[in-house]
């Protein structure tokens, strides 16, 4: 009560509203000055982003109109720009790394705060968050190199024989493709997931697990049905910031997705992401193509920028709660 | 505020500890039997050596100033420490004739048929109340919806809940008062039956007229079962509980037992002058 | 207990109590099956975890060691042909590229992010809740955007791609991770601190530069460090704007190279010795990026001892 009444006074004074004691300093004008000047280019630079990307975009809206959007063919070639190829791939890559990521990440934070012994809590969550380190583009030469010669010759035949051949694991395999995009999208994500379920998981009160334990619950009982459904809310805001990263994630997708604009078949398929296409044809293209890929980049500021938002509302609101 | 005139005024609390039933009740044999009882955090004693037995179906309290162990010992009763590693629980207890930590009974199964009530209110958050208070039940395996219900009927009027809550059990715990989330606590409790009911200063975080009316809960649920609290307040001891263990902090800083007996006799004629000490002091 | 009480009528809770351990009994063992195999498939996913971590540092060290050399640290590339196809190259050029667009983006998204932190961290209004939102969106945006944005102002202004074209999307990859530890550090600050020197008489600025500063230090120290770690590792911004050069420039507003930009290229080769120094470049920069990273906890941890 003290402490919050003094630090209001603080923040009266600070902005010299409390007159009497301390009047307001001429020469703290700069310094009033100088912290919103700063607010203010931050601020002015991300609107300059978001027009320009709007406005890089505007001459493919004005002649394609909402056939960007549904358009099933992506050839720059024959001047075709319907992305929904690339929005497909997004989303299916995005989803299968999150199914892959989200168990594991999940249970790797309950480990680390429910089963390891305390020493070595410290140095594995280390390890984990060591993952998050690692540049995209290693992740990608990792996945070029290591995981699609494993992928082919191995992972594939196996998952193709598990449904016979049949969806989702059909076609013709050559290790690159969705289900390697989405495999090294799900290693990439799972250092977020950890990292804020960790969090939300270890913020649920000791008193309510000793309260299921007390009833006869046994631990996975306990982690089940009383830790995990309180942590929920933080969770599904982890899943959200790591499909908010998976959505947005580039240079190693474009590396191991084969980077091939078609509607997927399979998970074997080869595809392109909004994000890849960007990357890949950015260099070369010009004109109504250029355009075409700020339409791209547009859809996917929009599509990341309103998940992102989400993550944020639903780990605050799960933070507070505890708080 | 009524509460700081019975405060004030210890004749008043300490007198009308009348019993009729427990009489009757020390010729049944000991629902618990603590044995040179120990618990240890990482090599250091935080209690030491306590035996005493608890009586069925009737109130036994334990009591004694911050630091006694009073809690550390209500909860190796349950086998709660096992959730700390280096906590280690030493002597004999025994349930019936079933030695806790013999191996015997594993600690899930004790759990289910000893309860716990905690210092705040924990009921879970996101469960209904009809989902909080069959918990326990569908944590042990039960599934039969019909016992399921007349299990968490009979423990809601039990707790003194059913007439508040009856039409609304589909709703969450976290809409209760404090003292409803308590008394929901104590019906989640006693709807796996157990034989022993521990409660860990059950009223602490309540307001007087709540505190009120979970004294009152002990005293008639001890006909269904038997009642192991710890309580800081002397008054609480005295109004609710038949037996009485009076805890006291070593010279090692380790909790010891320094009386126990029937709580006319602690509160009124005890035989230990470091007892008198204690309950003179709280009183004068 | 129930023995004594056998006499009684029976009692629907006795007959509960009875139903209800025996149920318990009889399912106990299924129960604490089930609890450790859930154990066990929890301990498997850490294990799963730490694979892809294990593969890429063995891959690496394996890959990436033999490579590495005081001259291909150095040296600048050199193309591989069909005659000359082991061509032995360095990474000069991308060394000083990386160096230059990444020192000179965090000396202008430094002192900004500290500006727009203490307005934030010191300001309690709707303005600076919006600003905090929109900060904190712009840290989870795919960085690639910002190559667009820096593509469309600076190269197509320019008519040139650049190294500055590349700072200008780093410095803006930079501020709002380095903004959010300016804020989280500066909100850490006692306010009893920043009380004393307002009695003191010191200004605003004066407190600020003096006082709050100066302790919130070692968390500004790890937003910097942990942001530099960040933007050495990014490539897809600089793909777009950089243009690429195999000379050593340190000229900012030519073409230039980039650490992990000569990764991505190098990976599409089809010659065997450019894979192979991928690999090389791909440790530096690793290695690079666990220096910031743990050089940030390391300096944090003593800053904060000295402090005491």
């Amino acid at each position: 009560m003290t402490e919050e009444s003094s630090s209001t006074k603080t923040r009266l004074l600070s902005r010299g509203l409390t007159g009497g004691i301390h009047p307001p300093v001429k020469s703290d004008l700069g310094y009033w000055l100088s912290i919103r000047a700063g607010a203010l280019i931050f601020g002015a630079a991300i609107v300059l982003f978001v027009w320009s990307i709007l406005h890089q975009s505007l001459s493919a809206w004005t002649s394609h109109g909402i056939h960007i959007l549904t358009g099933t063919v992506w050839s720059p070639s024959t001047s075709n720009y319907g992305a929904l190829p690339l929005i497909l791939a997004t989303l299916i890559t995005t989803a299968v790394a999150l199914l892959v990521a989200v168990p594991i990440g999940l249970g790797t934070s309950l480990t680390i705060i429910f089963f390891l012994p305390q020493r070595l809590k410290t140095p594995i969550t280390s390890l984990v968050e060591l993952l998050a380190a690692v540049p995209s583009v290693v992740y990608g030469l990792w996945g070029l190199f290591v995981l699609v010669p494993w992928m082919n010759t191995t992972i594939e035949p196996k998952l193709a024989s598990i449904t016979g051949g049949g969806f989702p694991f059909n076609g013709a395999t050559n290790g690159f493709g969705l289900l390697l995009a989405s495999i090294v999208l799900s290693v990439m994500i799972l250092p977020t997931i950890v990292a804020i379920s960790r969090d939300v998981i270890a913020a649920v009160p000791h008193e309510q697990i000793e309260g299921a334990l007390s009833l006869g619950a046994t631990k996975s009982q306990t982690l089940l049905k009383v830790v995990l459904p309180e942590a929920r809310t933080g969770i599904f805001g982890a899943i959200t910031l790591g499909a908010g990263r998976a959505l947005g994630e580039t240079i190693a997708v474009a590396m191991v997705i084969g980077s091939n604009p078609q509607i997927p078949k399979s998970l074997f398929s080869t595809g392109a992401t909004l994000s890849s296409t960007i990357a890949t044809e950015f260099g070369e293209a010009s004109g109504a193509q250029l355009a075409a890929l700020g339409a791209l980049a547009l859809i996917l500021m929009v599509i990341t920028a309103s998940v992102n938002a989400g993550a944020r509302t639903l780990t605050r609101r799960a933070l507070r709660g505890h708080a | 505020m009524s509460m700081t005139q019975d405060e004030l005024n210890p004749t008043r609390d300490t007198e009308p500890i009348t019993n009729g039933q427990s009489a009757v009740s020390t010729l049944t044999p000991p629902a618990m039997r603590l044995e040179n009882v120990s618990v240890s955090f990482n090599g250091r004693t935080a209690v030491r050596d306590c035996t005493f037995n608890v009586a069925s179906n009737r109130v036994t309290s334990l009591i004694g100033p911050s630091g006694s162990g009073k809690t550390t010992l209500l909860r190796s009763l349950n086998r709660l420490h096992d959730l700390t590693r280096s906590a280690k629980v030493e002597g004999k207890i025994m349930l019936g004739d079933i030695d806790i930590y013999g191996g015997s009974l594993p600690p899930t199964l004790l759990r289910s048929r000893i309860g716990m009530v905690f210092q705040r209110p924990n009921p879970f958050p996101t469960m209904s109340i009809y989902d909080n208070v069959v918990s326990g039940l569908r944590f042990n395996g039960i599934k039969k919806k019909a016992l399921l219900d007349e299990a968490a009927e009979s423990a809601l009027i039990s707790a003194a809940l059913w007439d508040s809550v009856s039409s609304r059990l589909k709703a969450h715990g976290s809409t209760l008062s404090g003292g409803e989330q308590q008394r929901l606590c104590i019906a989640r409790a006693l709807a796996v039956e157990p034989e022993i009911l521990l409660m860990d200063e059950p009223t602490s975080s309540l307001d007087p007229i709540s505190t009120q009316r979970i004294e009152e809960l002990m005293v008639e649920l001890k006909n269904r079962v038997t009642i192991i609290i710890v309580t800081h307040n002397m008054q609480q001891a005295a109004r609710v509980s038949d037996d009485c263990a009076f805890l006291l902090m070593g010279e090692d800083r380790a909790g010891e037992l320094i009386e126990f007996g029937p709580t006319t006799k602690i509160f009124n004629d005890p035989s230990d002058p470091r007892t008198l000490d204690y309950i003179q002091g709280r009183f004068g | 207990m129930t023995d004594v009480l056998m006499d009684l009528p029976p009692d629907p809770i006795l007959e509960r109590r009875r139903v209800i351990q025996e149920t318990a009994s009889k399912k106990i063992g299924r129960r604490q099956l089930n609890s450790r195999i859930l154990s066990g498939v929890f301990g498997l996913t850490l294990v799963l975890s730490l694979i892809p971590l294990v593969s890429v540092l063995a891959t690496l060290i394996k890959r990436g060691v033999g490579v590495i050399s005081w001259g291909f640290l150095t040296h600048d590339p050199i193309q591989p042909t069909l005659i000359n196809q082991n061509a032995v190259g360095g990474i000069g050029n991308a060394m000083v590229g990386s160096l230059v667009v990444d020192g000179i983006a965090a000396l202008v998204a430094v002192p900004l992010a500290i500006l727009i932190g203490l307005y934030l961290a010191e300001t309690e209004s709707r303005t600076a809740n919006f600003m905090r939102a929109i900060t904190e969106i712009m840290t989870g945006l795919p960085s690639i955007l910002l190559g667009v944005f820096a593509y469309i102002y600076i190269v197509l202004t320019m008519k040139a791609y650049s190294g500055f074209a590349a700072i200008v999307a780093i410095t803006f990859l930079m501020v709002p991770v380095i903004t959010k530890a300016a804020e989280t550090a500066i909100r850490g600050v006692p306010h009893t601190l920043r009380e004393a020197g307002l009695a003191l008489g010191a200004r605003n600025s004066k407190v600020s530069r003096g006082v709050i500063l100066p302790v919130a230090a070692p968390g500004l120290i790890t937003g910097v460090l942990l942001s530099l770690a960040r933007a050495v590792g990014e490539t897809a911004p600089i793909l777009l704007v950089i243009g690429i050069s195999g000379r050593t420039d340190w000229n900012p507003f030519h073409q230039m190279s980039a650490l992990p930009l000569d990764i991505y290229q190098d990976s599409a080769s089809g010659y065997a010795s450019q894979q192979q120094e991928a690999w090389g470049i791909a440790l530096v920069l690793v290695v690079a990026v666990l220096v910031l990273s743990l050089g940030s906890r390391f300096v944090a941890a003593r800053m904060r001892r000295e402090q005491r």
